[in-house]
């Protein structure tokens, strides 16, 4: 006689491993993966901290990417118990998964033992319809996605590698963007700065980006600052964003960028590009090195062409842009190694990439020193550059 | 022979190319013979001292020489320089 479903359940809990809650809890932390297989809705109301979502109908196509390894340790849960331990058969018999256990009493009894819990913020319908591709990737998932909307992330220039940036992490939900330009929109701009029209031609460019912003996403939050850094201005513009994304073109605010963020421990995607080529890396103070690390002083003249305006191809800001927005996307949801002490290099003509090492300098006249002693009047300062780039015409 | 990479910047320096060999045993020697061969590389890279000027890195494949034995460090034909000097190149 076929058993009672009541009956087969119980029947498998004598064929799998369980784990009590408390033992569940001392685990946390641990390395040992957590698995909740309930539906969204219910992992919506709140779960195990740090647990993975996987809904018991996407087990055997999604669990590897919670779980890759076969030998390593996995806990499941559900709500009382019974459809984790129906999961945790399918894992042990049918994929293999040598070290597998299901919680007894699942969330229900997890809450009622008063352990912590995660309640995820709520999504409208809207917002889950719009940001559906990334919750179904494991490493942004729902978490993922709430950082990035509670995320603020300043852009210095809404020029060519700041226009794919922030159309870029405007989609992606970033919560907050802060653009930095007093410039306005030239139709030089528009062979390669994305985000801007020809209708918006003589309109500054922080209107223009944000109109383009908002009708992308109406979720983001745009602050304006028409102006160009300075040494009276950064700390006041900078300070409370999570991420600053530099590509600015001239090296004073390239090192005032520096000294300041160091300051504050802002990290910064910065990315540089010239004709073909452009170079990334992601300065993140006390973490990695920081940009006086890798170049304690700027060139002469001669070797800026910061100076003077030089050609660029249209769509390598797009390029170098997106690369630049995929790290600060990666830093916001803590996914991937990020470009912390590498420079990536890329070569447009050449199809190419080279990632050099970049070491942080223990004797680096900024970040090898307490943060809060970095004074105003130190700020940004190296020999006088402007009179280079003034020589050079 | 060693290769070199060289940077947008000094490009027009060594007649517009991208890549360049030269050589020597140590990353010294290999410089030197290309500011031999490119005269106006030699104050590009070189300060009065004969050190490296301090804007300019140099990498023996993907670690810095200065980390390593600088214009000393040993350098095999398989081996590529990068020249890396800071770039400041925007967005406006």
């Amino acid at each position: 006689m076929t058993p009672s479903g009541a009956e087969f359940i119980k029947q498998v809990k004598h064929e799998i491993d369980e784990i009590d809650p408390s033992d569940v809890h001392d685990l946390l932390n641990n390395g040992v993966v957590i698995v909740d297989v309930r539906e969204g809705d219910e992992w919506d109301q709140g779960h195990i901290p740090g647990a993975k979502h996987v809904t018991r109908g996407h087990l055997e196509s999604r669990i590897e990417g919670a779980a890759p390894d076969r030998d390593q340790r996995v806990i499941l849960y559900c709500a009382s118990g019974n459809r984790s331990a129906l999961a945790a058969k399918t894992l042990k018999d049918d994929l293999g998964y040598e070290h597998v256990e299901s919680m007894t009493g699942g969330y229900t009894l997890w809450k009622d033992r008063g352990y912590e819990v995660d309640v995820p913020k709520r999504l409208t319908a809207e917002q889950r319809e719009r940001y559906s591709r990334h919750f179904l990737l494991n490493e942004v998932g729902q978490d993922g996605q709430n950082k990035l909307l509670d995320a603020k992330v300043l852009l210095l220039g809404a020029g060519g590698l700041g226009s794919p940036i922030a159309l870029y992490l405007a989609a992606a939900g970033v919560g907050t963007l802060g653009l930095v330009d007093d410039d306005v929109v030239d139709l030089s701009n528009l062979q390669r700065q994305v985000i801007h029209t020809t209708a918006g031609i003589g309109t500054p460019k922080v209107d223009s980006a944000e109109e383009a912003i908002h009708d992308l996403n109406p979720d983001v939050k745009v602050n304006k600052y028409q102006t160009r850094l300075n040494a009276s201005n950064i700390m006041e513009i900078i300070e409370g964003y999570d991420i600053i994304v530099d590509g600015v073109d001239n090296f004073p605010t390239r090192y005032l960028l520096n000294d300041a963020s160091v300051r504050l421990k802002i990290p910064v995607v910065s990315a540089a590009i010239l004709g073909f080529e452009g170079q990334i890396s992601v300065f993140a103070p006390y973490e990695g090195p920081c940009y006086r690390c890798l170049f304690p002083e700027p060139p002469p003249a001669e070797l800026a062409p910061s100076c003077g305006a030089n050609g660029v191809l249209g769509v390598l800001p797009g390029t170098v842009g997106l690369l630049q927005a995929t790290e600060v996307i990666k830093l916001i949801v803590g996914a991937g190694d990020p470009l912390i002490g590498r420079l990536l290099m890329y070569d447009a003509l050449d199809a190419s990439t080279t990632t050099l090492k970049i070491r942080r300098d223990p004797d680096c006249p900024i970040c090898s020193r307490d943060p809060d002693s970095i004074s105003d009047d130190e700020m940004g300062v190296f020999p006088d550059y402007e009179a280079f780039c003034a020589a050079a015409g | 022979m060693a290769k070199i990479r060289i940077p947008p910047v000094i490009r027009p320096s060594v007649g517009g190319e991208r890549e360049v060999v030269a050589s020597g045993a140590t990353v010294g020697e290999v410089l030197n013979a290309l500011a031999g061969d490119y005269p106006e590389v030699k104050t590009q890279l070189f300060a009065d001292d004969g050190e490296l000027n301090r804007y300019v890195n140099v990498y023996l494949n993907d670690e810095d020489v200065r980390v390593l034995d600088g214009l000393d460090t040993a350098v095999s034909d398989s081996d590529s320089l990068q020249i890396l000097p800071a770039m400041a190149g925007g967005s406006r």
